[in-house]
């Protein structure tokens, strides 16, 4: 499994054609307490970096954006009672949604954790 | 009387007791009372009025009859009379003191606006009486329709819209129905970053897909970023001038030639109208669409207060799709208005209605009023005052806190700071709590998003120097604590009826309906103890 991580801050988990997504460790600190998470549901097909689901904290909404193109697997049922686990463990239990990755070069321009951890640090 | 807030379930303070220790028996601290909810001092037995029983014994509900008891707490007179206005003490209003919430214009709601609208000709007309017995009413609709064009320097007006986001609707629709009408579907409204956040919601609301455009690092819109991005697919772009960092769209006049050259049309969000009124007219700058927030601009009552209005002006390529009804002014003095009926041969290719009738009729003499009794020099001067106010908050508080844009020039109508050099901990949240505690509506904050702990900060045209400099020293005060790390201000409010809340809670569990709390067996329920 390989974990990739985009510039708007989610993270994508690969395990051969399928995926988990969330977002990152940084992104839930940004965003403060999150009250609302709404997935996609199982089916929807999403596009590279077309809106996937909605966050919404204290302090603002914002979409979420689908790393990659693909058809969503299943959406974290759990979010919908407990919002808090994006704050708690964004990048395990709280994960967004999974989907079946539709064209794996669509992760070639994606960063690994290093680079990643390179591109907040410059922020 | 019941102990006040036995049922316990409104939000405390994480810290109990008051801040010199000393708690009443009633909960009432001097002359602020601690106010239960109506239903926890009311109850079905208890009525201020006196009615003859009804006579139930036949009735044509069909068996639909009531048969539990209705659950409306009943009061007396005085105690209805002093529940509210208990509860009204406990308010904040711009009656009571500054107001300063960014991009929302709190202004003072001028007296002489309240007595006109009161007049039995303006208040107690009905929207379907006669025409020729409402013609002061629409007289009042005609000239204020003709103030704002002329301010705008816009041919035509839709008067109906009730608010802000009503009219940005208003105005995206006739942009589609000019395409529409063309045959030139398209399908991507443009909004920056700097823009109102209701502009993606009503470009989504109105079936386009929103595109967004970033900012300068002055905090304006990427003009070379636009021009990119304008194409054959692009409806128009929506966007709020001046901007949500306070600052004027220098680049208007080329935005919109860019797309109007790309075949597009230019939507202003007129929320800030205020600042540049009398000195601006936004058809110069080739804007198509325009709301005017009558209740920021033009000083109509709102945010609890009244009913907002948002009459949209249209440029000449938008008029002919403009909405139902509106006055129509005739040569003998005489005004009609133009429905359905005469809609085919008078304005045929109107996309619809925005509402059932003619608009919010007392805010459009309450503006009227205000227009009237300011004069074009007098609105000149109000955006002259409200535009020196803010700069005199910026430029007093910049050593204390960040001014993200305070190079950028002056700013308009509001200053906005962010929460950069705040000690480790300290933010935003807790400087807004603060200025509860020294007697002031906190400041718009986390908006804009594109500034770190926003605080947007709109004093408008109708405070004093001597109130600003109160309000400039109780911020500053609070920037020196959050700058240095002062625990204490983690604790605020301390001097409010409620400490701080658990807004998260409130959001993940929000609590929308009383229900009686359950009581242990043999006690008396709330209603049965009685209410008085």
């Amino acid at each position: 499994m390989t974990r990739y991580f985009t510039e708007d801050h989610e993270w994508i988990e690969v395990d051969g054609t399928s995926a988990t997504v969330g977002i990152t460790d940084y992104a839930q600190s940004q965003l403060g307490d999150v009250v609302f998470v709404e997935t996609p549901d199982e089916g929807a097909t999403l596009t590279k970096g077309g809106d996937a689901a909605v966050v919404e904290s204290v302090k603002a909404a914002s979409d979420v954006y689908s790393p990659v193109s693909g058809t969503v697997t299943e959406g974290n049922a759990a979010l919908e009672e407990d919002p808090a686990l994006v704050n708690t463990a964004p990048e395990g239990d709280g994960w967004f949604f999974k989907l079946t990755i539709a064209d794996a070069s669509e992760l070639d321009g994606l960063m690994d954790e290093a680079k990643y951890k390179e591109f907040v640090d410059g922020l | 009387m019941n102990a006040p807030n036995q049922s316990g379930w409104k939000p405390t303070s994480p810290v109990a007791g008051t801040a010199d220790g000393a708690n009443t028996v009633t909960g009432n601290k001097a002359l602020m009372l601690e106010e239960p909810l109506i239903f926890e001092i009311g109850n079905c037995e208890t009525t201020g009025v006196d009615l003859p029983e009804p006579d139930l014994s036949s009735n044509r509900l069909g068996g639909f009859e009531r048969d539990a008891e209705i659950g409306l707490p009943g009061l007396s007179e005085p105690e209805t009379v002093r529940h509210y206005t208990r509860l009204s003490r406990q308010n904040y209003a711009i009656d009571l003191g500054l107001f300063p919430l960014g991009s929302c214009t709190m202004k003072h709601n001028p007296r002489v606006n309240e007595k006109v609208a009161r007049m039995p000709g303006f208040a107690d007309v009905h929207p379907l009486q006669p025409v020729d017995t409402v013609q002061g009413a629409l007289g009042v609709i005609n000239e204020l329709a003709q103030w704002l064009c002329k301010l705008t320097g816009m041919p035509g007006v839709a008067m109906t819209p009730k608010a802000g986001a009503h009219g940005e609707l208003c105005g995206i629709l006739c942009i589609r129905a000019a395409l529409e009408a063309k045959g030139d579907a398209r399908e991507v409204i443009l909004v920056p970053e700097s823009a109102h956040g209701t502009n993606p919601a009503t470009a989504a609301f109105a079936g386009y897909r929103v595109e967004n455009i970033p900012a300068t690092a002055e905090g304006r819109v990427d003009l070379a970023a636009l021009k990119a991005r304008l194409g054959p697919d692009v409806a128009g772009v929506m966007i709020t001038n001046p901007n949500t960092c306070g600052l004027f769209e220098r680049d208007m006049k080329a935005i919109s030639d860019a797309v109007h050259a790309a075949g597009g049309y230019v939507y202003c969000d007129g929320a800030n109208f205020n600042a540049i009124v009398g000195r601006v007219r936004p058809g110069d700058l080739g804007v198509d669409a325009m709301h005017i927030n009558l209740h920021k601009t033009f000083s109509t009552p709102h945010g609890g207060g009244g009913p907002g209005s948002g009459p949209v002006v249209l440029s000449e390529a938008l008029c002919p799709y403009g909405p139902l009804p509106f006055s129509e002014f005739h040569a003998d003095g005489t005004l009609t208005l133009v429905e359905e009926e005469t809609a085919g041969e008078r304005h045929p290719h109107s996309f619809g209605r925005m509402s059932a009738f003619h608009g919010q009729m007392g805010m459009f003499t309450r503006a009227l009023a205000y227009i009237l009794s300011h004069g074009a020099d007098g609105l000149r001067q109000v955006a002259g005052d409200a535009v020196l106010n803010a700069n005199y908050i910026l430029r007093s508080l910049e050593d204390a806190l960040d001014a993200p844009f305070g190079a950028s020039g002056p700013c308009m109508h509001e200053a906005l700071f962010s929460d950069k050099g705040f000690a480790e901990g300290m933010t935003t949240l807790d400087l807004a709590k603060g200025l509860i505690d020294e007697g002031y509506h906190p400041m718009t904050m986390y908006f804009p998003l594109v500034v770190h702990g926003a605080m947007l900060i709109e004093p408008t045209e109708t405070e004093s120097k001597a109130g600003l400099d109160q309000f400039i020293a109780a911020l500053r005060s609070l920037a020196e604590r959050a700058r240095a790390g002062d625990e204490t201000l983690k604790a605020a409010p301390i001097h409010a009826p409620r400490r701080r809340l658990d807004e998260t809670l409130a959001a993940r569990k929000p609590v929308l309906t009383w229900s009686e709390p359950e009581v242990a067996p043999g006690e008396p329920s709330l209603s049965e103890q009685g209410g008085s």
